[in-house]
C-alpha cells in the first residue's frame, strides 16, 4: 500500500523537441493510498505509458516516480511490489488454476499455508473455487482473464494493482459482473487500484477518481460527477457523455454575450473576447421559438434511442444535440424551436480551458 | 437435398488422376519394384526364382544388421539428446531484434547451406592429425585422437559433425517459437517475480512445444537415415563402428549386389522408420493433449 507521486515526462524518442514527440507531457500528480482510479482517454493518449511507468516496466525519460515519498524511478516491478493485469489474459499453460494463482506468492517464498489460504480466498471472490484443480490452458478467455485478475490481487501487501484495459476480451454481460466484482474487491481489500480504459462507462462506474488524458496530457482529474458537470477542458466535455457536450462559438464583451444572432446579458462574469459555450445535451431545453433569451434553431433529426429522444438541431450553421425524455412532446423535423442554452449547468471555455 | 439422393458423379476420379500418376511414379512404382526384388532370387536377368520370405528371415537373423540397428538407435538418441537442448540454449541466447538478430540468423544458418558430402570432407580434413585443426589440436593436448583408428573417436566425430551440421536447424525452429511469445507474458512474469528459470520452465518451454515437436521428428528421421557424411568421413569404419543402417544397406545392395536381401531389408528399414515416427508423434501429441485438457490430473 502506498501513495504514488508522479512528476515526470516520457518520450520514446531520444531527443524530444516538440510536444508531439512526447508520449507523456510533463505532469505532476498523486494517486492516494487505497483509492480507485481510472485513466481514461482515446488510444495513443499515453495512458498505458503512464501505467507502465508506475509499474516499473518502463523508466520515464525525465522526472521521478515516488512511492510514499521514496524515489522508485528506477526500481523493478518486484522492488515496487506492484501487480499488473494486462489487456490479454496471461496464464501459465502448464499449471492448474490454483498453481497460477499461487505463482506470485511462491516466487516470493510465502509460506505454503498462507498461500493456500490466500488462493482459496481469491478464488472464492472470483467464483473459481470449483475450478482450482483444472488446467488453466483449457479455460475460456474470460476465465483466463479472471485468473490474471486473481494473480494481480492475490498478494495482500501490494503497493497498487494496475489494470491495463483488462476487460477488452470479455463478453459484455460478464464485463458488468467483473467490474462489480472489482469494485467489491476494492472495498474489501482496500488496495490502490488504477485502471486504464478507453471506455467511459467502465471508467465512471469503476473509479472514485477519473484521470482524463489526451495526446500525452492529463486534462482533468476528478470524480465522475465533476467530469460530467464541470468539464475542465473541452476535450473532457465531448469525450465524456453520450453524446458529448455541445460546444457553441460565442463572444463576450461589455457585460453582454453574443451567440450568433442572439445577444443577452452575460449570466456570469466572463472574460472578454471569443469564448465557447458548453452545454450537455441532457440540459439543453427546447422552448417555443422567439422566446426571450432563447436561441433560434430548427430540428434536423429526431432519433428514438429507447430511453430517450435524441434531437439534432441546426443553430446558425452549428449542430447541437439534445436529449429529451420519452414523455416529452416529440418535436417535428424541420420545426423552428427556441433553445435555452444558458443555465446553471452551462460552462464557458476560453482556449479550451474552463473559465466560468 | 438429403444425403441419400446425392448425385453420383464418377468424373471426380479424373481430378485426382494427375496426383495419382505423380505419386505412382515417385513412390508406388519404385516401392513395388523393391517388393518385387525382395521375394525373388535373381541369378541373372533370365533366371529368377521366387523365394517367398526367405530373404526377410535371413536379413532378420543377420548379426551385422543387429549391430547396425543398435548403432543407429544409439546414434539417433544421442543426436536428439545433444541437439535439442543445445538448439534451445542457442535460440535463447540469440538477440531478438535489430541488425544483430539478422546477422546472427545468417551466421547460425550457414552450416545448413553446406552440401552433405562437403560437410563430410570438411570434417575429414578438420580431424586429421597432420593438417586438421581439431586433430592436430587434440594431439597437441596429449589425446591420441584418430577417427580412422579408434572406434569411439570415429563414433564421437560423426556425432559431433551431425551436431555441428544440424543444431542450427533446431535453434532456428526454437527461435521462431520464442519470437511468437507476446511481450505481455514476459511483463507478467516480471510482475509476478518469476526467476529466469521459472520464465523458461513455465512460459518459454510450453510455448515452444509445437516447434520442438517438429524439431524432434525432423532430427530423428534425418539422423535415422544418415548416410553421406559418415560415408565420406569414415566409410563406416573402423570396423563397423560407424556403420549405420543406410550404410549397411548400401554395402549389401551396391557393394555385394545382394539385391534380394537388400530389398527385403529396405522394406524393413522403411517400416522401422514409419513405426518409430508413428510412436514418437503420437506420444508427443498425447503429451500436448493432456496439457490442454481441463480435467483433473
Amino acid at each position: 500500500m502506498a501513495r504514488i507521486d508522479l512528476d515526470l515526462a516520457h518520450s520514446y524518442k531520444p531527443n524530444p523537441a516538440q510536444d508531439s514527440d512526447y508520449a507523456l507531457l510533463p505532469l505532476k500528480m498523486t494517486f492516494e493510498d487505497g483509492g480507485a482510479y481510472a485513466l481514461l482517454g482515446p488510444s495513443g493518449c499515453g495512458k498505458t505509458t503512464m501505467l507502465n511507468i508506475m509499474s516499473g516496466l518502463l523508466v520515464p525519460s525525465q522526472g521521478t516516480v515516488r512511492f510514499d515519498g521514496q524515489d522508485m524511478t528506477r526500481a523493478t516491478p518486484q522492488q515496487r511490489n506492484i501487480a499488473q493485469v494486462f489487456q490479454f489474459p496471461v496464464i501459465y499453460d502448464t499449471m492448474t488454476v490454483a498453481q497460477n494463482l499461487a505463482f506470485p506468492l511462491k516466487n516470493r517464498k510465502v509460506p505454503e499455508a498462507t498461500i493456500r489460504q490466500r488462493v482459496g480466498q481469491i478464488a472464492e471472490m472470483l467464483e473459481m473455487s470449483h475450478q482450482l484443480d483444472q488446467r488453466a490452458a483449457g479455460l475460456s478467455a474470460d476465465q483466463k482473464q479472471k485468473i490474471s485478475l486473481g494473480r494481480g490481487l492475490v498478494r495482500p501487501d501490494v503497493s497498487a494493482v494496475l489494470f491495463d484495459e483488462p476487460l477488452t476480451v470479455i463478453d459484455p454481460h460478464l464485463k458488468w459482473q467483473l467490474r462489480r466484482k472489482l469494485k467489491q474487491i476494492h472495498h474489501e481489500l482496500k488496495l490502490t487500484l488504477i485502471y486504464v480504459t478507453h471506455d467511459q462507462v467502465e471508467a465512471l462506474t469503476f473509479a472514485d477518481q477519473v484521470v482524463v488524458m489526451t495526446r500525452g496530457k492529463v486534462v482533468q482529474m476528478g470524480t465522475p460527477d465533476a467530469l460530467f458537470e464541470r468539464p475542465a477542458h473541452t476535450f473532457v466535455g465531448h469525450f465524456i457523455g453520450s453524446p458529448g457536450m455541445n460546444l457553441l462559438e460565442a463572444q463576450a464583451g461589455g457585460g453582454a454575450l453574443h451567440i450568433g444572432a442572439l445577444s443577452v446579458p452575460a449570466p456570469r462574469a466572463l472574460p472578454e473576447g471569443a469564448l465557447r459555450l458548453g452545454i450537455r445535451p441532457e440540459y439543453l431545453a427546447l422552448t417555443e421559438p422567439g422566446r426571450d433569451g432563447a436561441l433560434p434553431g430548427s430540428v434536423r433529426q429526431v432519433q428514438d434511442i429507447g430511453t430517450y429522444f435524441l434531437v439534432t438541431l441546426d443553430v446558425a450553421g452549428q449542430t447541437l444535440k439534445a436529449r429529451l425524455s420519452p414523455e416529452a412532446e416529440r418535436p417535428a423535423v424541420g420545426a423552428a424551436v427556441g433553445l435555452q442554452v444558458l443555465g446553471s449547468h452551462t460552462c464557458f471555455y476560453k482556449n479550451e480551458e474552463l473559465v466560468a | 437435398m438429403s444425403v441419400q439422393n446425392k448425385p453420383v458423379n464418377q468424373k471426380a476420379w479424373f481430378l485426382i488422376l494427375p496426383v495419382f500418376i505423380c505419386v505412382a511414379f515417385s513412390a508406388i512404382l519404385p516401392l513395388m519394384t523393391v517388393v518385387n526384388y525382395s521375394v525373388q532370387d535373381i541369378i541373372d536377368p533370365e533366371r529368377r526364382v521366387f523365394v517367398g520370405t526367405e530373404w526377410f528371415v535371413q536379413v532378420m537373423r543377420d548379426e551385422d544388421l543387429h549391430a547396425a540397428l543398435w548403432n543407429q538407435l544409439k546414434f539417433s538418441l544421442a543426436v536428439l539428446l545433444v541437439e535439442i537442448p543445445l538448439g534451445i540454449v542457442l535460440a535463447l541466447s540469440m538477440p531478438a531484434t535489430g541488425w544483430k538478430a539478422s546477422a546472427t540468423l545468417v551466421i547460425v544458418s550457414l552450416s545448413l547451406l553446406i552440401p552433405w558430402n562437403v560437410v563430410g570432407t570438411i570434417w575429414q580434413i578438420f580431424g586429421r592429425a597432420d593438417i586438421g585443426l581439431m586433430g592436430h589440436g587434440l594431439q597437441a593436448l596429449g589425446i591420441d585422437y584418430s577417427y580412422t583408428g579408434d572406434a569411439t573417436h570415429a563414433w564421437l566425430t560423426v556425432l559431433l559433425m551431425d551436431v555441428w551440421h544440424w543444431t542450427p536447424l533446431v535453434a532456428l525452429l526454437a527461435y521462431a517459437g520464442l519470437r511468437s511469445i507476446p511481450d505481455a507474458y514476459y511483463q507478467a512474469a516480471r510482475i509476478d517475480g518469476a526467476s529466469k528459470f521459472a520464465v523458461f520452465r513455465y512460459i518459454q518451454l510450453p510455448k515452444m512445444r509445437g516447434v520442438l515437436m517438429i524439431a524432434v521428428l525432423l532430427r530423428f528421421m534425418d539422423s535415422f537415415m544418415i548416410y553421406t557424411e559418415p560415408f565420406v568421413l569414415t566409410g563406416g569404419g573402423p570396423g563397423n563402428a560407424t556403420t549405420f543402417l543406410s550404410q549397411y544397406l548400401t554395402q549389401k545392395a551396391v557393394g555385394q549386389f545382394d539385391l534380394g536381401p537388400a530389398a527385403a531389408f529396405s522394406l524393413i528399414y522403411f517400416l522401422i522408420i514409419l513405426l518409430l515416427c508413428f510412436i514418437l508423434y503420437n506420444w508427443m501429441q498425447r503429451l500436448g493433449q493432456s496439457e490442454k485438457e481441463g480435467g483433473h490430473d
